[in-house]
């Protein structure tokens, strides 16, 4: 497990149960705030080109999170990492604060898109993906963060069709797997995203080096998708 | 050598694909993003521009997407279909893709709210307007001319704002400058009837008897307030309104910028009560609505006489 402090805060992987808990109020936290943690840890710390400095740099790399409720984690790791001042985060989803229980682009440095209606960061990601290309920009890559119930939406499907016959390299889409699907997905959604001609990996979302091994291993005329498994969330 | 013959005026879709295409040459900021419809008027812009033309198949939902992604990279993305694909299906793509991520595009539909009649309910979406109407920051043009349309969509083209270009094959005899405000087409005393786009010719036809003034819009959002009310004022506050699409689309803005004065207003448009279950023709539709000259001349008529003033 990593430990390093990015952007000079002093606020590592240690660090994010404080974070949190700035918003949550108590120590335990529930599987639909720390589902996408570790995800977002190894994307932030160790995979995405994107720091305060350049928050607006059209070569950064792109974070899109389409599962735009249980905001915490993201909200913690964009702390960590420069993004937003720990402070800020007991105030959460006040009227005044910028953070709200859907992250909003245009309050929040460093978010990508505003989300809380699932289905609409894959086709935005695919968009972003084309521009950048169309703009000559091949080296940035876009990553979105969907949920398997999210993936329900039909918006999604249309999305990964169309990237997996484009064969849009710089797109990889990780899907927290915590099996939150009423209707589930039968052969796995690996599979769902290979028959569209992505690459797929299926992995421990909780294995920072399988996470990191999984989301680094792109192919340049091939999207890739990360299965991130973790722990069923609980329904009461 | 042949002698020089008057240009023919070609259809708004043949205009959007012809100035589309070459504007693509030019503008390396400029994306088209395309449902199937079309398609086939863009192969050669798609054989030039091939990371720029981009046809996502039957999926209305990713055409919004994908276009909201791309301006969010900075290009300008034109999209293109048929009005109830374009606006009504992917409707919270629109509200949440655009407007909510604070970027911009330019949405071009065919077919408004009949120019398919025989296709029937399913091709039709006069509730476009109304629709984009429940969302902040659009500019919705209505042109009744190829040669209007022309002109805003290249002036849209160079900004990033939201901007909606209905065609439609119902058009004018002749083009009128397009701008902001409400052009005063005739002047009159009894009353203020504004048409909207290709309502124009009806309009006229309907009011050549009548003592009124008449505006004629090709660009319906922003709302002119200013122009309607002096023209109110300068004729009689009994203002009629025709839309080629829901009707009393625009009545609340009317409303709002005449606010300040008794006055009374009616709209017209298509009817909004039932479902019209016709195939047919494009003008049987407009009669069925009643926006059809007789049919004007009828409402205007009986509205004006019921005046009281």
């Amino acid at each position: 497990m990593t430990t390093s402090t990015p952007a000079g805060t002093g606020l590592g992987h240690p660090e994010l149960p404080a974070l949190l808990a700035r918003m949550s109020g108590d120590e335990k936290h529930s599987p639909a705030a720390t589902s996408t943690l570790d995800v977002l840890w190894v994307l932030y710390d160790r995979v995405l080109d994107v720091d305060p400095a350049h928050a607006d740099d059209p070569d950064r790399d792109r974070f899109l999170l389409s599962k735009g409720h249980g905001p915490m984690a993201y909200y913690a790791v964009l702390a960590a990492n420069g993004f937003l001042d720990p402070a800020e985060l007991d105030g959460w989803s006040s009227f005044d604060s910028r953070l709200g229980q859907h992250p909003d682009r245009l309050l929040v440095p460093g978010v990508e898109i505003g989300s809380g209606s699932l289905g609409h960061g894959l086709p935005l990601a695919l968009g972003t993906a084309l521009g950048l290309r169309a703009r000559g920009r091949t080296r940035p890559r876009v990553v979105i963060l969907v949920g398997d119930a999210e993936l329900g939406e039909g918006s999604n499907h249309e999305a990964i069709a169309v990237a997996g016959r484009f064969g849009t390299g710089q797109l990889t889409a990780v899907v927290v797997d915590n099996a939150s699907d009423s209707h589930g997905w039968p052969g796995g959604i690996a599979e769902r995203f290979s028959r569209e001609g992505w690459a797929a990996h299926s992995v421990d979302g909780r294995d920072h080096e399988a996470l990191h091994r999984a989301l680094t291993d792109t192919r340049p005329d091939q999207p890739l998708a990360v299965i991130a498994r973790v722990e069923p969330k609980e329904f009461a | 050598m042949t002698a020089p013959t008057e240009p023919r005026t070609r259809p708004m879709r043949e205009e959007f694909t012809d100035l589309v295409g070459a504007a693509l040459d030019v503008d390396p900021r400029l994306a088209v993003v395309l449902a199937e419809i079309s398609a086939d008027r863009f192969t050669a812009a798609a054989s030039r521009h091939p990371d720029r033309v981009i046809n996502v198949g039957i999926r209305e939902q990713a055409l919004i997407g994908v276009a909201g992604g791309l301006a969010l990279t900075g290009m300008r993305p034109v999209v293109h279909s048929i009005a109830p694909f374009l606006v009504e299906r992917p409707f919270e793509q629109l509200k949440l893709d655009l407007n909510h991520q604070g970027v911009g595009a330019v949405l071009v539909s065919t077919g408004a709210s009949y120019d398919y009649p025989a296709a029937g309910r399913t091709h039709m979406a006069p509730g476009d307007v109304a629709l984009l109407d429940t969302l902040p920051d659009w500019t919705v043009h209505v042109p009744g001319h190829p040669r209007e349309f022309a002109e805003l969509l290249s002036a849209a083209l160079l900004t990033d704002d939201l901007v909606y270009l209905r065609m439609s094959e119902r058009t004018n005899a002749a083009p009128l400058p397009v701008g902001r405000r409400f052009r005063v087409v005739r002047e009159g005393r009894g009353g203020v009837v504004l048409a909207v786009g290709p309502m124009l010719r009806p309009v006229l036809a309907a009011t050549a008897e009548l003592d009124v003034a008449v505006l004629y819009a090709s660009t319906v959002r922003p709302f002119d307030a200013a122009g309607l009310r002096s023209a109110a004022l300068a004729a009689t506050p009994d203002v009629v309104l025709v839309e080629p699409y829901l009707r009393d689309t625009s009545t609340a803005a009317a409303n709002a910028a005449l606010a300040d004065l008794p006055h009374r207003v009616l709209g017209l448009g298509v009817r909004r009560d039932a479902e019209l279950r016709a195939y047919g023709t494009a003008d049987e539709h407009e009669a069925a609505h009643g926006l059809d000259p007789a049919g004007l001349a009828r409402s205007i008529r009986g509205f004006l006489a019921t005046s009281g003033r």
